[in-house]
């Protein structure tokens, strides 16, 4: 009882509460902006919280993120963009709303209903990652090893259509992180004499330049005009909710439970579980025929997808350090700069901080009620910041931000680097979701490899005679072989 | 600009192949048979498999090997993408020696006017948010954001 107490006494303190309302406007800005991405936001924050303490970092991140996920529904339902990649899949249909003039349930129901799916995610978290950690604890190295490597198959296997490439760039990404001093030998590899590379790349600028950069290159880029909104004033929002939710009450259960589980999964994030969310929505509803015509049932249940998937993804980024999500990929970044090492025993060396974490994802959710009708009544002015003053003064802030890391202009050349290196992956059909994954579990992977090879004296077989490891690296290999089959089955898939 | 498959297989195999060349200069651990090449030479091997893969799959397309989208036919569009490059570029070699005021707001104001905000607007707009975010990361953050040739008024 007494960490839950300690908790609540660290987030609910003045600076913490600012730090939360400043990232929630934040957030709710930069996902209502089209080009700007949630992942983009986290991104933009880290040089920020850098200066802070641990708990307001990290709830700033959490804050913003959540915003973010929800105010992507707006430009999608007013202007037909969707804000941020995890609204895209029932774009068309709330925008069909629009048109019938409906804007209000549609964005009322993606408010809501994130609301609602955050905190079923939120709850799942809380209940469901002690819970796992007390089972993680006793992992060896070759559990470890398996359970990275699975988490990387499945960030690969979740980008359909384009596994290999996928796996391209998850061996960019570990090629990456074996950059440097940081390896079971302390040999420096692949330095070529640049003091600054010893420490590897960077993780954060990185970041900044893959999805920030990369972002501000496709936008200078685009030859398309900048939309303008369809609608003139915008009334009630909560208006029929309540309907709603009566109305759905599966839906909406079924959309909070496959958003987290997806969110959960590596790699694949709240866009995905949007998607696979939508379109079982459609599978299984008594009116199919509705879908794209402007029809509530979907938006309500990939809207509590979306924002539940969130939530998922920090099951597996405390418990095993391993990143349900890229935004999830940053945040883990951040935890091991405050000192707070994600894995099983987070839980109890840091568990208030834990707990204040716990407690800052509900409040987040609740926030959005108030904040995120506050955001609805001025889509108005913010879907109209013109784009040309907007970007620049982005690219500065990321240009400062990766100096603000380590205080060199080394960084500064990484996010240019990896900002063109992201840009040209996207455009050729590349992933760059597993390369993220790859640069942070690189060293995880190589040093649990290396000590299971030495523990196992260099036995394959070693690697599954632990129960558990034999369960994970059978999966492991079966993910591989049903992904092999696949492969050889299909047709080669034409780039995009 | 886009590639086709086979050719990025090829790039893939060329960096397969240096990495695995490259890493066999890397000493062997006494008293360790695992030393720090091992897991970089499988990475390696990977990405001349995957290379391989690739180039059969692209050839098998029978799509050109270069596609040019139409933006990199407009003048203007590639003086955009140039000129966010440059400003980054800009920053990482003037910033030390101009310092960060003068650099911020020359990269904006210049940036501004290229996306084709007017002149003087631009000007306003690249003067306060200089002074914003100076405030914000060198004051507030205290990053030591460069004073370059502004040291002696340094605050």
């Amino acid at each position: 009882m007494e960490p839950i107490i300690q908790a609540f006494g660290m987030v609910f303190e003045p600076y913490v509460l600012g730090v939360i309302l400043a990232s929630a406007l934040f957030g709710l800005f930069v996902g209502a902006v089209p080009g700007l991405t949630a992942t983009m936001a986290t991104a933009l924050l880290v040089p920020i919280t850098f200066f802070m303490p641990a708990v307001p970092a990290i709830a700033a991140i959490v804050t913003a993120t959540a915003m973010a996920i929800f105010s992507g529904d707006i430009p999608g339902c007013l202007m037909r963009i969707p804000g941020t990649p995890a609204s895209a899949a029932y774009t068309d249909e709330a925008y069909a709303m629009t048109k019938k003039g409906q804007a209000e349930l549609a964005l009322g129901a993606g408010l809501v209903f994130s609301v609602i799916g955050g905190i079923f995610g939120t709850i799942v978290l809380v209940l469901g990652a002690p819970w796992l950690a007390d089972f993680a604890i006793r992992f060896s190295s070759f559990e470890y090893f398996w359970l990275v490597l699975l988490g990387l198959t499945c960030a690969v296997f979740i980008t359909q259509g384009n596994g290999l490439k996928g796996v391209v760039t998850l061996l960019l990404g570990l090629l990456i992180a074996s950059i440097g001093l940081d390896n079971p030998a302390g040999f420096p590899r692949f330095t070529f004499g640049s003091v600054e590379l010893l420490g590897s790349v960077g993780m954060i600028p990185m970041m900044i330049g893959m999805f920030a950069v990369s972002e501000l290159i496709r936008w200078a880029v685009d030859e398309s005009p900048q939309a303008q909104m369809q609608v003139k004033q915008l009334g009630n929002v909560f208006r029929g909710m309540g309907g709603l939710i009566k109305q759905y009450p599966l839906q909406t259960l079924r959309g909070s439970v496959v958003g987290t589980a997806i969110g959960a999964l590596p790699g694949a994030g709240a866009d995905i579980a949007a998607w696979i969310s939508y379109a079982l929505s459609k599978k299984f509803s008594k009116t199919p025929e509705k879908f794209g015509t402007g029809h509530i049932e979907g938006i309500v249940e990939s809207g509590a997808a979306n924002n539940s998937a969130l939530a998922g993804a920090w099951i597996p980024a405390l418990v095993f350090g391993i990143p349900g999500d890229s935004i999830t990929a940053i945040v883990i970044g951040v935890l091991y700069i405050k000192g707070l090492q994600p894995g099983p025993m987070i839980f109890v060396n840091s568990t208030s901080t834990v707990y204040a974490i716990f407690i800052v994802f509900i409040l987040a959710n609740l926030l959005m009620l108030p904040l995120g009708m506050l955001c609805i009544k001025a889509s108005k002015r913010i879907l109209s910041v013109p784009r040309n003053i907007l970007m620049p003064i982005i690219l500065l802030f990321c240009v400062v931000g990766a100096y603000a890391i380590n205080n060199t202009v080394f960084g500064v050349a990484i996010i240019l680097i990896f900002g063109i290196a992201g840009y040209i992956m996207e455009e050729n059909g590349f992933p760059v979701a597993p390369t993220i994954l790859g640069v942070i579990l690189g060293t995880m992977l190589e040093e649990n490899f290396i000590s299971s090879m030495i523990k196992a004296d260099g036995r394959w077989l070693g690697f599954f005679e632990r129960p558990i490891a034999g369960v994970l690296g059978g999966a492991t290999l079966l993910v591989w072989g049903w992904m092999m089959w696949q492969s050889l089955r299909k047709k080669p898939v034409a780039a995009r | 600009m886009k590639l086709q498959d086979s050719v990025w297989g090829l790039l893939c195999i060329l960096l397969g192949a240096t990495v695995l060349i490259y890493v066999q200069s890397f000493p062997a651990m006494p008293g360790q048979r695992y030393g720090p090449a091992v897991f970089p030479g499988l990475i390696a091997a990977g990405f001349v498999v995957c290379g391989l893969i690739l180039v059969v799959r692209g050839l098998k397309t029978g799509e050109p090997l270069f596609t040019r989208e139409s933006w990199t036919r407009s003048g203007a569009m590639i003086t955009r993408l140039l000129a966010v490059c440059a400003a980054i570029l800009f920053y990482l070699y003037a910033s030390e020696p101009l310092g960060f005021l003068i650099t911020s707001f020359l990269l904006l104001f210049a940036l501004f006017w290229i996306f084709g905000v007017p002149l003087k607007r631009g000007a306003i707009i690249a003067i306060v948010t200089t002074f914003a975010i100076h405030l914000l990361f060198y004051k507030v953050m205290r990053v030591p954001l460069p004073w370059g040739i502004l040291t002696g008024m340094a605050w």
